[in-house]
């Protein structure tokens, strides 16, 4: 065995060994905390994993998007609104969680199915294109993959119009779920420097 | 443009001379850069403090480190060893994991990224395809580590710090992706290496800061809120938050911050020569001078020389920038928070837009000046 390959090995044990135990940890630890910061950790090892299978950009965009953009918006909601809270016992937890285990067993059965059914090997070696996948992406978001590129990026601009809506209430005269004259004294408006008060 | 020196080349030749596999080869030249470039971001972490020390002093007429070696170059090493014989503090009521974590997190992806500033045609540790974008990926992690370790210190200073620089350093990564965005499109290429050879046709002339002077200026004021430099180092904001998010931090590990804070100020500075300034790039073409001195450009001496002169271009434009960033921060007051996030979203980001915009347009209009 060559020695590139012995490491590809080793790195994808140690790589596979972290997804597995971060992602148990990300469920399974009591403080949320930890489990945010967990989750940074195994969104990297999934990028470490793309590396492995040599698509550079793909890996470069995970750490980029799901470490730089959402993980961090988790940990940012969680430690403004981190306040120690005493939660009521669920009554009927028991049977909340033989529905919530059926449901994932049968998303894994169908994990199982699509793996052991997909064709994986590449029809020829030399298909891997490596360096040349960012120009490949590109070719494909503006060919084949061209409407469901927009259509998410219409799905995304309705996300930040609909966050600028909730944030922004004051520029709204009515209040939109109940449809009664919002109480404009009650939010928060720019207040008046200081300084031009007190003469 | 396949000229330069090829090192890892020859090196390699050079062990196969005493009879070992090319693999081996290999295995002992990889860690032969990485180590060089690690010394090279602690010794310019090093220059810099001191410039900054003697800098300072200047715009303040006083001397500065004057005792430790000549001029007091020797001061930052006194700096750093004083702070390695510091005692080890982690607070009694602190979240000891996520407290040592933190500041390993912010300095790691910094350090990664020396990766891809190329000091010449050969002279980097590696020509990833996806180049500056790894650049702009790995320095969306450090958020994290800020954030880390602003909420394990349970201190409310330090919660406020870590959640300043992370919101921040959000709100600055935008504009500067968009600039450098508009540096790729110019350059149909990710890798710092084809962005330098773009500039490289008629030296001085043709360098990005004449086609990009407003991706330069975006650029350099989210450079400088990214490094948390002081028109715009709210996160550590000593008159209101103590020192932010390093407030419960000693020894080595406010050095780790401390280190961070300068290798990517460095870096920084680099990058804007790598994209704006020509790079390694002298100011008269290369080419020119070897055909002016009547020498064939593959010459020994010459090549040899190249390099030198790569090397010496480099680090000259970075810490002519470096200056720029030193002077700035003793001679400008701080922004306010809302002054920063409008700067930020109100101001650079509709730029920075306009600018992507403009330059695309510029493209299919005159391809032969920016870039077919």
């Amino acid at each position: 065995m060559s020695i590139a390959i012995t490491t590809q090995i080793i790195c994808f044990t140690i790589l596979s060994l972290v997804i597995l135990i971060g992602a148990l940890g990300v469920v399974l630890l009591e403080s949320i905390v930890y489990s945010a910061f967990l989750l940074g950790g195994v969104f990297m090892s999934v990028a470490g994993l793309y590396l492995l299978l040599n698509a550079s950009f793909v890996a470069a965009a995970q750490v980029l998007v799901y470490v730089g953009a959402v993980n961090v918006l988790i940990i940012f909601a969680i430690m403004l609104v981190n306040k120690k809270e005493d939660l009521k016992p669920i009554n009927d937890i028991k049977s909340r969680r033989i529905i919530s285990t059926t449901i994932c067993l049968t998303l894994l059965s169908l994990l199982i199915r699509v793996d052991l059914t997909n064709v994986w090997s590449l029809s020829s070696p030399q298909n891997s294109i490596g360096e040349e996948s960012t120009i490949r992406i590109g070719e494909h978001l503006f060919s084949d993959y061209l409407l469901p590129f927009e259509v998410a990026s219409v799905l995304l601009l309705m996300a930040m119009i609909g966050a600028i809506v909730l944030a922004r209430r004051d520029v709204m005269s009515k209040d939109i779920s109940t449809g009664l004259p919002v109480d404009q004294e009650l939010i928060e408006k720019s207040s008046e420097p200081l300084l031009t008060n007190k003469n | 443009m396949e000229y330069g020196l090829d090192l890892e080349y020859s090196f390699n030749e050079f062990l196969k001379g005493f009879g070992l596999s090319s693999e081996i080869a290999h295995i002992i030249w990889l860690p032969l850069p990485m180590l060089l470039v690690l010394v090279a971001a602690v010794v310019g972490v090093l220059v810099t403090v001191w410039l900054e020390r003697k800098i300072s002093a200047a715009a303040q007429q006083r001397i500065g480190p004057e005792y430790a070696g000549a001029l007091g170059v020797l001061q930052p090493i006194a700096d750093g060893l004083k702070l390695l014989l510091k005692e080890d503090i982690i607070p009694a009521k602190a979240d000891g994991i996520l407290f040592t974590a933190g500041p390993i997190l912010v300095l790691v992806p910094v350090i990664l990224s020396w990766l891809i500033v190329p000091f010449g045609q050969n002279l980097l540790i590696s020509n990833v395809g996806i180049g500056i974008f790894l650049w702009i990926a790995l320095s969306s992690i450090q958020p994290i580590g800020l954030l880390m370790s602003g909420y394990a210190s349970n201190n409310k200073y330090s919660l406020l710090g870590g959640l300043r620089a992370a919101a921040q350093s959000i709100s600055y990564e935008i504009p500067l992706a968009l600039s450098v965005l508009a540096i790729v499109l110019m350059t149909n290429s990710l890798s710092t290496i084809d962005i330098v050879n773009q500039q490289s046709g008629a030296g001085i002339l043709s360098w990005n800061i004449w086609r990009q002077p407003v991706g330069f200026i975006v650029f350099w004021i989210c450079a400088l809120a990214e490094c948390e430099r002081l028109p715009f180092d709210l996160p550590e904001a000593e008159e209101e938050l103590v020192a932010g998010y390093q407030t419960e931090y000693a020894g080595m590990k406010f050095a780790l911050f401390y280190l961070g804070s300068y290798i990517n100020l460095i870096l920084s500075a680099l990058l804007v020569s790598i994209l704006y300034l020509g790079g390694w790039g002298f100011p008269i073409p290369v080419e020119l001078i070897a055909k002016f001195l009547n020498l064939p450009i593959n010459a020994p001496f010459i090549q040899v020389f190249t390099a030198s002169i790569g090397i010496v271009m480099t680090v000259l434009k970075a810490y002519l920038l470096v200056f720029i960033a030193i002077l700035l921060r003793w001679t400008t007051p701080r922004v306010r928070i809302d002054q920063l996030l409008d700067l930020g979203w109100k101001f650079l980001l509709p730029i920075s837009l306009a600018n992507l915009l403009i330059t695309a347009g510029l493209k299919l209009a005159f391809p032969q000046f920016f870039g077919g």
